[in-house]
Formats: structure tokens, sequence, C-alpha cells
């Protein structure tokens, strides 16, 4: 009886196990069918411009916002510590690294994930469902050249540019803190973060996972809506598919990238 | 081709995220601080660098005037041997002094040069001869544990502390002897 079921527990367990590597494949063939059949997102470049608007400009609201408040915790709770030790002017160097090298590119991929990777889910998977997707096969237009790959660039271009309006605005909620609120010196503030951000070595490694982040995240909501199951339920649930391996996936990356820029 | 509003929007979004990587590359980065031009290197050997790093800055008089390029170890001498890239704008003598400081007391290290009296002025591929190392903390409080444990010992009046350790020998006692009193 326990023998039974412990067979049934494997069973389970190898079943899922290569279902996901099942859905790894499927996910790197729709990557690659993707980038090669690229080419008429940038012809009719007019297609990837309309999905930034959608992704990009209308995710800026909850970015800018949520940027706004995390550098104002982070000069807070940085204050807070650092006049322990009496050097309270380097919390402009602690909200600036903090931001372009971390929180920036991952705070917005994760906002990024839940407000457009879960509209994108949706979006496709309900074309899938109303057989849009068959209809324009039907018409011999690949849905992947019209459909996939100019929201995958749409979101590889928008994602960079939210994750350093992020970080510059990040940085502007904690100079309100710091310098007005509390009475950090404001010279010493701007100066000290001048002399210890480096513009290659921190600013550019982030822009970089930022980008890494927009592929993996775009990719991943365009794979879910496209293997949606057809059915009410089946979008309901790629889209939470989405915003969960999405967020998995980017902390996951995050540790990856940030091992081989900390070169020791 | 028609103009849509989307267009307009997109435009903005991005001309936006350019002007917030040129805010952080001005206002938060060191990219207009930090742009050193020419440079020239010159090598220096030390006996222990201590917590010195690549990119660190050399000052002379408290100004920047190059960043350190690369430390490797020489396993003939067993010393480090410290490139520095200096500004071509600044021209130093044969025989400048370079001291490995720390700025505050556990602030990052650097290089501090000491102009001296040559004619000649360091060339590309120079070596700078006269160098000092860095303070090792655990060796100054050792040092400074023994000499109190010797004046005990000893007789109190005796404050001239001997240092026994080869690499605080160019300390001297001066710093010492202001604590101990």
């Amino acid at each position: 009886m326990v023998l039974h079921k412990l067979k049934r527990m494997l069973s389970k367990l190898g079943a899922g196990c290569i279902n996901k590597i099942w859905r790894l494949g499927a996910g790197g063939r729709l990557f690659w069918l993707t980038l090669i059949s690229s080419g008429e997102s940038f012809r009719r470049f007019r297609l990837t411009i309309r999905e930034v608007y959608f992704t990009g400009v209308l995710s800026l609201i909850i970015i800018l916002v949520s940027a706004f408040f995390v550098g104002m915790v982070l000069a807070l709770q940085g204050y807070h510590t650092l006049q322990k030790y009496g050097s309270s002017e380097a919390i402009g160097v602690l909200v600036a690294l903090a931001l372009v090298r971390e929180l920036g590119p991952v705070v917005t991929a994760l906002l990024f994930a839940g407000r457009a990777g879960t509209a994108i889910t949706a979006e496709i998977g309900l074309m899938k469902a109303t057989e849009q997707l068959s209809a324009m096969e039907m018409m011999a237009v690949s849905p992947i050249a019209r459909v996939i790959a100019p929201r995958f660039w749409a979101g590889v271009i928008a994602m960079p540019v939210l994750a350093t309006l992020f970080s510059m605005v990040g940085i502007l909620g904690g100079y309100l803190v710091a310098v007005p609120l509390i009475g950090v010196d404001a010279g010493a503030f701007w100066s000290q973060m001048q002399a210890n951000v480096d513009w290659e070595y921190d600013i550019l490694n982030g822009v970089f996972k930022s980008v890494v982040f927009g592929v993996a995240c775009t990719m991943i909501a365009l794979f879910e809506g496209y293997d949606a199951p057809p059915t009410a339920e089946g979008v309901s649930r790629a889209t939470t598919r989405t915003v969960v391996t999405s967020s998995l996936a980017v902390l996951g990356l995050d540790f990856i990238l940030t091992s081989f820029m900390i070169a020791v | 081709m028609e103009r849509t509003t989307i267009d307009l929007w997109v435009g903005i979004f991005v001309a936006l995220g350019f002007a917030a990587l040129l805010g952080l590359a001005m206002k938060v980065g060191n990219l207009t601080t930090s742009s050193i031009g020419q440079t020239y290197l010159v090598t220096a050997n030390f006996e222990n660098i201590g917590g010195l790093k690549p990119r660190a800055p050399v000052k002379s008089a408290g100004v920047v005037v190059g960043r350190v390029s690369e430390i490797v170890f020489d396993p003939k001498t067993y010393e480090a041997v410290v490139s520095l890239n200096i500004d071509t704008r600044y021209n130093f003598p044969k025989d400048t002094f370079a001291n490995i400081y720390t700025a505050g007391l556990l602030g990052e290290q650097y290089i501090g040069l000491e102009a001296g009296g040559d004619e000649v002025n360091l060339k590309n591929g120079d070596k700078i001869s006269q160098t000092q190392d860095a303070v090792v903390l655990e060796k100054l409080i050792s040092q400074f544990l023994y000499s109190k444990a010797t004046e005990s010992d000893d007789k109190p009046g005796k404050t001239a502390a001997t240092s026994t350790e080869s690499g605080v020998d160019a300390l001297d006692a001066s710093p010492l002897d202001k604590i101990g009193k």
C-alpha cells in the first residue's frame, strides 16, 4: 500500500520534470523562431512601436511611482544605519549604488512582469482561444512574425528604458528624503555619489542586466500565452504562471549576472 | 506615413530613457569627473599593499592625478608590482615618493605621490623606487601592545618603542608614542 503510494508519487514527480523540460525546449524553439522571423518587426517598425506604447509607456506610472517610494525608503533606512557610524554623507552612494546596480533592474523587471507580462500572456492566449492565430496561418501570415516578434522587441526596448528611469527617479526620491527632509549636505550627497559610482562598472552593467531581464520576462510571457490551452481556465493559469516564472527567472538570472559582473 | 499619438508617446518614452541615462552618467556616475585623458604608465614595488585595489585613485596633494591600472605579484622579489596610470598633464620628478594611504580610518586605500627634487621627470615605463607600504592595522596594534608590555616590564620612562617587525619600520614610533602617552 505504502509502496504503491510512493510509486505513484515518484511517477508524478518524474512526469512533472519531463513536462518542465519539454516546456523549456518548446520555449527555446519559440525564442529561436522569434529571432529568425523578427525581420518583419523591424521592416514594419510601426508594429513594434505600437507594442512599445502598450508595454513601456503605459507601465511608466507604476514604475515611476514605485521608484520614487523605493528611493525614499532606501534613504530613510540607509540614514538610520549610516548615522550610527557617523558617515551619513555616504547616503548618496548607498542609494545610487543600490538602485543602479540591483534594485533598478530587478524591481523594474518584477513590476514589468506583473504589469506588461500578464497583459501579453492574456492577449496572446485569448488570440489563440478565439482562433485568431490559426486564422492568420490560414492567410499565410506567420503569427510569430506578425504577433510574437513585435511584442518581443518592444519588451527588449522598453525594459532598459524603464529600468534607467527607475534608477533616476529613485535617486531623486532618495535625494528628497536625504537632503531637504533629513538635512544631509547636498554637496556631499552628490559628490560622494559621483566619486563612487562608475559609469561602466555600475551603470552600464545595470543597463545590461535590464536588457537580459527584458528578454527573459517578455519571452516567458509570450511563450506562456502561445502555449496556453485555448480555454478561459487555461489562459488564467498561463497568466499566473507568467508572473511566477518571470519573477523566479529574474531573481535567478540576477544572481548569475551579478556573480559574473563582480569578478572577484 | 501618417503620424499617430502613439508614435509621439513612444518618442517621449524613449527620449526620457536617454535623458535618464544621460542624467545617470553626468549627475550620478563619474563619467565627467574621472575622465583622465592621455596617461603614462609607471610602476612601483611595494612589500605590502594592504587593501589597495585596481582603479584606486592616485593622488598628489589630495588631487586625483591618475589611477591604479594593475596589481601583480612578482614571484622573484616577493613584492607587489603596482602599475599606475598618471595623467600626462602632470609630471613628477624621478625621485618621487609613493605611499599607500588610507582615506579616513576605515576608508578605501589610495596611492599618494610626494614629489622629490630631481631635475629629470618620470617617463612612460619608469619605476618609482622609493615606496612606503600600507599601514596594517593589526601590526600597528600588536606593536603598540608589545611596546606597552616592555614598558611595564622594564622601567617606565623608557618610552622609545622598539619596532621589531620589518613591515612597520618605516612608521617609526611617532604615532605609537602619541597613543602611548
